[in-house]
């Protein structure tokens, strides 16, 4: 990762799935390198189980903290759905960390429209020509399997920390930093889960 | 020095802190909501929720006439509440420095419209600043405050989602300790009456001519230089958005966002070929900038709604977008649904507007967590305008129309209620109406973020005080027909609506139940039993999100049920059972 350059990160998911916790110990991470950050966040009447993005963008200068459509290097989600909704924001080439988790939205609940099929497959066609690398993982069942079904974003922001070159270190003590003490154990299996599985894929 | 990552709010928060302000209060909106939380931290500052936004800016103006330094905080339609004490705040002038925070809402992320605050900066001739992140949105309190002091006025400051709730680093500095001003009768000053208020007009006018001069030689504004061929005036965001977009573009930066340096435009137009303004919503800038006979392009490339991004800066000004969407072809085939938010598993607003919506009544409607009621498959919501207007245009609807007889409910939440539903209330019973009333008491703010008010015992610095008893009220405001309901008794609740909106004079309902993201008690949860269920549909019309078909069969997920038991009341065939009951 060139010092000079801003990398994009885009988080997705639905609100109150954690997605703030997730960002903020990326951005310990980051701090920890010494590089400007900048992160937007939506509070308010989206949160109540809406469609939530937050935005990362870090290097050596940062001016707006908001990416553009078709700017995000990375992209994390933790809904299969919310990831094929905001895929046009990702860079051609760009990096995908997806939770093959799916949770209906209300207007599927209620019949008034339909789920699509095919999220994955879709993505996977995708591979190499406009997704550089796709990380796909049931995050939800590898947080279950850590203690915390908390966790699923904490699990993705392993997976992406590796992406990203992070180091070990840095990463453990910004888990310790931002996870309350009494969850810390558990997140820090979920977040080793996500880094050994980006080693192993 | 070591910097700390804080959003706008929180830096907010800080630079009162450290420019040794002694008293802060607020009546939470997003987005502004973080700002006071966050003072309430600080033992050193006195800090409350008032019950409304005119409140909140009297008590602080009392404050500052008594001689402390205050910061009031507001969201953009919060401005429109406190605009009554704001205008003739102008004419008084301040003892103790006074900010006025007034934080927009452009794109509407939370909010029900998108009105440019920097109008009520010119309309009360006080000086608003306006930071570009978190680092100036601290330092600016301090300033705000100095020139509040210095020309004897109100300050505002104003900030925007992608600035209150952007983080970005900040240098932490020490509180400065300001002693409290001697407080000094002053009645030519501070009573506006008309004959005294003619003098302070003057005062007045003679400020902003002060005021424009210090914002020439300001260092909150200031030129750029670099490449003469384009130059852009912004300021906040757009800012930002500018130097994403045009790195090499000269810029004029405004931290002074009115009144506006005329010398500095005019020497910053004179030095580049091509002149720029951006600015989100309202051409504000712009129409000052023409007035003084400059030629600039503004609006006639940039939206009037809506948000500005970096990329539409190069697509307007140098005809190419920065970044173009990722293709993604096989999206076309098949369409993707809306994820809308929603009211929560267990919420106790589910019941009361699948009832309404039974009931086929007219729902005049109100601002909260419960205006997700509009929203399909609930769908139980006429009107939704402002804080407070449930009950006043609910009377309105009955007025305006006599078919609407008996048929009008006014659908208000607790919080909202103590903001303005009471002057509304003594209006129906006044003038005579009819409707009913249902105050939706889930005991706290709750779509902000779980904030106290006046109801809930308990002020924002966590100590107990005195809860207001709304039924109490009700009654002494006249209503005789009062009663409490619990909403997850659907039986009840529509038995007491159908009696009371044929009641023929005005009553009130107090539907009473905790926040379900509050009440963390031991829970039942339920499930489906599968040999009872015939798959028609009728749970699914609460539009709860633990609720769904899983493989064409109607599912409970148990992660997300918290045991309201709404939905057995709507099965014909119970075959919704609580987990560990029968053969399930």
């Amino acid at each position: 990762m060139s010092e000079h350059k801003v990398t994009s990160v885009l988080m997705v998911g639905v609100g109150g799935q954690g997605i703030i916790l997730a960002s903020k110990i990326l951005a310990q991470v980051v701090l920890k390198q010494g590089l400007e950050l900048k992160i937007s966040e939506i509070h308010g009447m989206a949160q109540r189980g809406g469609s939530v993005v937050t935005h990362l963008r870090f290097g050596a200068e940062v001016h707006t903290p908001l990416i553009d459509t078709g700017q995000a290097d990375y992209m994390i989600a933790s809904e299969k759905l919310e990831a094929w909704r905001w895929l046009p924001m990702l860079r051609r080439g760009g990096t995908v960390v997806v939770s093959t988790q799916e949770i209906k939205p209300v207007p599927v609940i209620i019949g008034a429209q339909k789920y699509p099929d095919g999220i994955m497959g879709n993505m996977e066609a995708m591979v190499g020509e406009e997704i550089g690398y796709l990380y796909a993982l049931n995050a939800l069942e590898v947080a279950r399997a850590c203690g915390q079904p908390r966790a699923a974003n904490v699990v993705l922001s392993g997976v992406l920390s590796r992406c990203l070159g992070f180091s070990p270190q840095h990463c453990d003590e910004a888990l310790q930093e931002v996870v309350p003490s009494r969850f810390l154990e558990e997140n820090r299996k979920a977040f080793a889960a996500g880094f050994d599985y980006f080693v192993k894929n | 020095m070591k910097k700390t990552l804080m959003t706008g709010n929180e830096a907010i928060a800080r630079g009162a802190y450290e420019a040794g302000v002694h008293f802060a209060a607020a009546y939470p909106g997003t987005p502004s909501t973080e700002i006071l939380e966050n003072i309430a931290l600080y033992d050193e500052i006195d800090a409350q929720w008032s019950s409304n936004e005119k409140v909140a800016l009297e008590v602080g103006i009392g404050a500052s006439l008594a001689g402390s330094r205050v910061l009031v905080a507001m969201k953009h339609v919060g401005v429109n509440v406190a605009a009554d004490p704001l205008m003739t705040f102008s004419y008084t002038g301040v003892n103790g420095g006074l900010v006025l925070v007034a934080a927009d809402d452009p794109g509407m992320h939370s909010s029900q419209n998108e009105q440019d605050s920097r109008h009520y900066a010119r309309l009360a001739k006080a000086p608003m600043l306006e930071p570009s992140d978190s680092s100036e949105a601290k330092e600016m309190v301090g300033i705000a405050l100095a020139i509040s002091e210095e020309f004897d006025t109100p300050v505002m400051l104003k900030s925007s989602t992608r600035i209150s709730h952007a983080q970005s680093l900040v240098a932490l500095g020490e509180r400065r300790e300001v002693p409290v001003k001697p407080y000094t009768k002053d009645a030519k000053k501070y009573v506006m009456i008309p004959a005294y208020g003619r003098l302070r007009h003057v005062v007045v006018e003679e400020r902003m001519s002060k005021l424009c001069a210090y914002a020439e030689q300001s260092p909150l504004n200031r030129i750029e230089w670099r490449d003469r061929k384009v130059g852009v005036i912004a300021a906040g965001i757009c800012y930002q958005y500018v130097r994403e977009a045009l790195p090499q573009a000269s810029v004029l930066k405004f931290g002074i966002c009115y009144p506006l340096p005329e010398k500095l435009i005019a020497e910053f137009a004179a030095g580049v070929d091509e002149l720029y303004v951006v600015e989100e919503l309202d051409p504000f800038m712009e129409e000052q900038i023409c007035a003084m006979g400059i030629k600039v392009k503004g609006k006639e490339l940039f939206p009037l709604v809506g948000e500005v991004s970096s990329s539409m800066v190069a697509e307007k000004i140098l005809g190419r977008p920065l970044f173009t969407p990722l293709p993604v072809p096989a999206r076309d085939e098949q369409p993707i649904p809306l994820r809308p938010p929603v009211l929560c598993p267990g919420c106790a607003h589910r019941g009361v507007f699948y009832t309404l919506k039974k009931l086929k009544l007219v729902v005049s409607g109100d601002i909260g967590c419960y205006t997700l009621g509009s929203l399909a498959p609930l769908e139980g919501m006429d009107t939704c305008i402002c804080m407070g207007a449930s009950i006043s245009a609910g009377l309105g609807l009955e007025k305006g129309n006599r078919d609407l007889l008996g048929k009008v409910v006014s659908v208000i939440g607790d919080s909202t209620f103590f903001h303005s539903g009471l002057t509304g209330l003594a209006d129906v019973v006044y003038n005579r109406g009819s409707i009913l009333t249902l105050v939706l008491d889930n005991r706290i703010t709750a779509m902000t973020g779980h904030q106290h008010h006046p109801g809930t015992g308990s002020t924002l610095k966590g100590d107990p005080t005195a809860a207001l008893d709304i039924a109490t009220i009700c009654r002494a405001l006249g209503v005789k027909r009062v009663k409490e309901v619990d909403p997850y008794d659907l039986a009840a609740l529509e038995a007491a609506i159908r009696e009371e909106t044929a009641a023929g004079e005005p009553s009130v309902l107090v539907v009473k139940r905790m926040c379900a993201l509050m009440d963390k008690g031991p829970k039942d949860i339920y499930t489906i039993d599968k040999d009872r269920c015939i798959e028609c549909g009728l749970c699914m019309k609460l539009g709860c999100p633990a609720i769904s078909k899983v493989d064409g069969q109607t599912n409970v997920d148990a992660s997300l049920c918290v045991g309201c038991a709404v939905c057995l009341q709507v099965c014909k065939k119970e075959a919704i059972v609580k987990v560990g009951d029968g053969n399930v």
